[in-house]
């Protein structure tokens, strides 16, 4: 029972960070029709840069993380100014290529940067793991299911309330009928990178006072957060949460019950699942192009 | 014998898209050897039946059956097989392939060497390779570009383009031929020569179903013309007639005029 | 029609593999050369399916792994002759290609990157977890050398023309190919999958049937690999391999056969030239990668010359 619950607590934390990486694939996807196989590389841009601006130069919690996701956003947008922008015929084999390149690049930047060493940092609150019916929780992961709540709240508030988030929906659903209609296409491909990026930095910064984070963390994160956003819905806001969790909780049991070298072999094996069966994803919304 | 049923029968199509009734029990039949007009106001559901016949999509409800079988359980390239062959409103042509090996690609259901003959290249794949590029050839010949065999075929001007696509289509040796719009784009010249050569085509004992706005050619060359509109058919008959039918004036004109 | 300056081509390379062979006895020079041989025939293999047929795989790694680790096994563990272990290799390179190939050729664009991505992942913890039999991260060690009756393949010479003459088959075997009525139809889904379908092409049997072609002439790769290194470890097949391949068909040119050739050539090389490479290996691949697409999607060699070509017409004005 103790156990369970460890995995259980385990699998939450990880989940409420695929959810967020998923949130991240997700938005993009709806609004752009893009998938951008670098996401995972500006989690790990968010997670160092965390570590470097609290503890490199000893910024304070809440404007380092301000800081790292404004970083990330920028460094997102100037990838979609540069490279996405420019493509002459934006097919998905041109943008996968493109894509993948941009994570090469970013994790070899990460490592130039930051090294090759791993790197820890305290937690938001400095406080003693709770003890719930013998099983630990760290206070970290409050935060984490905090700050997932609070995105959630605000994505639907953005995507339902504002004029910006509205017209980002409208350009995902007919390009060309948002631009009759007079919705600057390229700024909103442009925003949701920098928003699809920031959502990268924030669950990178989340997750560096519970990890050690370094170059090359972001490849698994990335994939993983995508499996999280097929297995709940592409494009869906509500998949990705589902998803993301779903895959922490399932990932947690897996190594907890089975073996402890399934764990990056699950998110996978999910994947293939889900693209084989049931390529909409659970809650299903995006419309797969199988032919 | 099926010798004197017709080629194609279409029985109580329908097909909605979302709460857009697209084709609403459509329902004729094409003889052998004829031409035949589709026609009808702009979404009327021409493209629709044509992407029903040839099974990109099923439809929601009814039959197909050619030369006597139905073909619903037919993927789109077997229906290639059995024989119905289509071109495209816009040009749909292999760009990176010259205008032969586009011709070429038209003849794979009537060729059969497969990924080791090919690696193997032994006698009769030789043989049949000869005789496949002469067939194209011939047929180049037939739509007047067997100059341009060796030219990229999106090099070649619209009009031309087209007439690969049609000949591309003839190399798969259908019984039935679809052309979706094959007069747009060419000029009066070339709607003639165009309108020439479907009475060739049909001389030969091809059927062929025409999709065409274009009226002057369709009622020139057609034996028997479909009116659909909104989904539905409402007419059908010899040229002559269909342009003294009311309900097809109306539907062109709108209600109400004159 | 191309057939007189084809054969003229393969005249070239093969004076050209025999004028290498014998003036270089540097055996540095020599395993470089063979390496160039290997990674040409990883580029071939993904080219058949990325560049001809227009189907990405970001997983190709796991079966130039598959073919290695077969290859080990059946040789080192089970003492079988490395003759009989080739087709042993390469059977099962594609057969697991085959099975996974009906569900995944299915997908397409971006799915059908991530799914062989998540394939290729799979394959490459499989070899890094069941240890008992791959030896696990640790690698495998002790693999033969090839020996074929009383020929033996243990000099760098004898090696270099082994794999330069298996390149030049495969060459010729994928030319052959793409010439041919399976080819062009190949070439038609890459053009448009809907036009290819609706003049009768069975895509998805002959997408099936080029993505087992092309995973076992990956694993032939690895199977040859295995043999020249006698030792392989899970991090040669892993993700960064496959893109390291992927790079390569990008560069030569996607639908180029002699453009493989030279983007495995170009990358094998690029890393020895500059010597501080390895820690820019991966900020010089990704912009490589990104570059390359967006401004000559065709490969460097044809950008290039498309470059040049409009400077000049710019210049006579």
């Amino acid at each position: 029972m103790q156990e369970i619950l460890q995995y259980l607590f385990s699998g939450i934390t990880n989940g409420a960070i695929y959810a967020v990486i998923a949130l991240g694939f997700s938005m993009l996807y709806s609004s752009t029709d893009l998938i951008n196989f670098a996401h995972g590389e500006f989690v790990m841009l968010g997670a160092l840069c965390m570590v470097s601006l609290s503890l490199g130069m000893g910024f304070s919690l809440l404007p380092a993380f301000f800081f790292t996701v404004l970083i990330v956003a920028a460094a997102g947008m100037i990838f979609e100014r540069l490279a996405i922008r420019s493509v002459r015929h934006p097919e998905p084999i041109v943008l996968i290529i493109i894509t993948v390149g941009a994570s090469i690049f970013l994790r070899g930047l990460g490592m130039l940067v930051w090294g090759k060493d791993a790197y820890s940092m305290p937690q938001f609150w400095d406080l003693p793991p709770i003890d719930i019916a013998g099983a630990r929780l760290l206070p970290q992961s409050i935060w984490i299911l905090l700050i997932v709540t609070a995105l959630t709240v605000g994505l639907q508030i953005f995507y339902r309330k504002t004029l910006t988030g509205k017209a980002m929906i409208a350009c995902a659903v007919n390009k060309k009928a948002a631009w009759i209609v007079g919705i600057p296409f390229k700024w909103m491909v442009l925003l949701a990178f920098g928003l699809a990026t920031g959502l990268g930095a924030v669950a990178g910064a989340s997750i560096a006072p519970i990890t050690m984070s370094s170059y090359d963390m972001g490849t698994m994160l990335g994939l993983k957060g995508f499996c999280a956003a097929m297995l709940g819905g592409l494009g869906s806001l509500w998949g990705a949460i589902l998803g993301g969790f779903l895959l922490g909780i399932l990932e947690a049991m897996g190594v907890g019950f089975v073996s402890s070298g399934l764990k990056d072999a699950t998110a996978f094996l999910l994947l293939l699942l889900v693209l084989y069966v049931r390529p909409q994803g659970i809650i299903g919304a995006a419309d797969v192009k199988r032919f | 014998m099926t010798d004197n049923k017709p080629l194609l029968e279409i029985q109580g199509i329908g097909k909605a898209f979302g709460g857009v009734q697209a084709l609403e029990d459509v329902e004729f039949h094409l003889e052998k050897a004829s031409i035949n007009g589709l026609i009808g106001p702009n979404g009327a559901g021409k493209t629709t039946l044509f992407n029903v016949i040839t099974g990109i999509f099923p439809p929601d409800s009814g039959q197909i059956r050619f030369a006597g079988k139905s073909i619903q359980a037919l993927e789109v390239h077997e229906r290639v097989r059995t024989g119905i062959a289509r071109t495209f409103q816009n040009v749909e042509l292999f760009e990176s392939m010259s205008v032969l090996e586009n011709i070429l690609v038209g003849m794979y259901t009537r060729t059969r060497s497969g990924m080791i003959e090919s690696i193997l290249r032994l006698a009769h794949t030789r043989r049949e390779e000869k005789q496949a590029r002469d067939r194209a050839m011939e047929l180049l010949e037939f739509v007047g570009l067997q100059d341009y065999a060796h030219q990229k075929s999106s090099d070649l001007p619209f009009g031309w383009q087209r007439l690969v696509e049609l000949a591309r289509a003839l190399a798969a040796e259908p019984r039935l031929l679809l052309l979706d719009e094959p007069a747009a784009g060419l000029n009066i010249s070339e709607t003639n020569q165009l309108g020439d050569l479907i009475l060739e085509i049909c001389s030969r004992g091809i059927t062929i179903l025409l999709v065409e706005h274009d009226m002057s050619l369709t009622m020139s060359i057609s034996d028997q013309i479909v009116v659909l509109d909104q989904g539905k058919k409402i007419a059908e008959g010899p040229p002559r007639d269909i342009q003294a039918n009311e309900a097809v004036v109306e539907a062109y004109l709108g209600k109400g005029k004159n | 029609m191309q057939d007189k300056s084809t054969y003229i081509l393969y005249t070239i390379f093969t004076l050209g593999i025999c004028l290498l062979g014998w003036s270089i006895d540097n055996s540095y020079y020599l395993q470089l050369l063979i390496f160039i041989g290997l990674n040409t025939l990883l580029a071939l293999s993904l080219n058949m399916l990325m560049g001809y047929a227009g189907q990405i795989s970001l997983g190709h790694a796991a079966f130039y792994g598959i073919g290695a680790y077969v290859t080990a096994v059946l040789t080192t563990t089970y003492q079988v002759p490395p003759l009989l272990a080739l087709p042993a290799a390469v059977g099962a390179a594609m057969l697991i290609a085959w099975i996974v190939g009906m569900p995944t050729l299915r997908l397409s664009g971006y799915y059908l990157g991530m799914g062989t991505l998540g394939f290729g992942m799979i394959v490459h913890i499989v070899f890094r977890e069941w240890s008992s039999v791959t030896g696990g991260a640790s690698g495998f060690v002790g693999i033969p050398p090839l020996e074929i009756g009383s020929l033996s393949f243990t000099s760098d010479k004898a090696y270099f023309f082994l794999v330069w003459i298996v390149v030049l088959l495969v060459i010729i075997m994928c030319r052959r190919i793409i010439d041919s009525r399976v080819g062009r139809a190949l070439r038609s889904i890459h053009d448009g999958e809907k036009a290819a379908a609706a003049v009768g092409v069975d895509t998805r049997t002959l997408k099936l049937q080029v993505f087992v072609l092309s995973a076992g002439i990956a694993a032939l790769a690895g199977f040859l690999y295995a043999h020249l290194i006698y030792f392989i470890s899970p991090g040669t097949f892993g993700f960064m391999a496959s893109i390291r391949i992927v790079t390569m068909v990008v560069i030569g040119g996607m639908a180029s056969v002699w453009g493989a050739l030279f983007g495995a050539s170009l990358l094998t090389l690029l890393p020895e030239w500059l010597h501080a490479f390895s820690e820019f290996e991966m900020v010089v691949y990704g912009l490589i990668l990104m570059t390359v697409m967006i401004f000559m999607p065709r490969g460097l060699t044809r950008g290039l010359l498309d470059i040049y070509q409009r400077y000049r017409k710019h210049h006579d004005r």
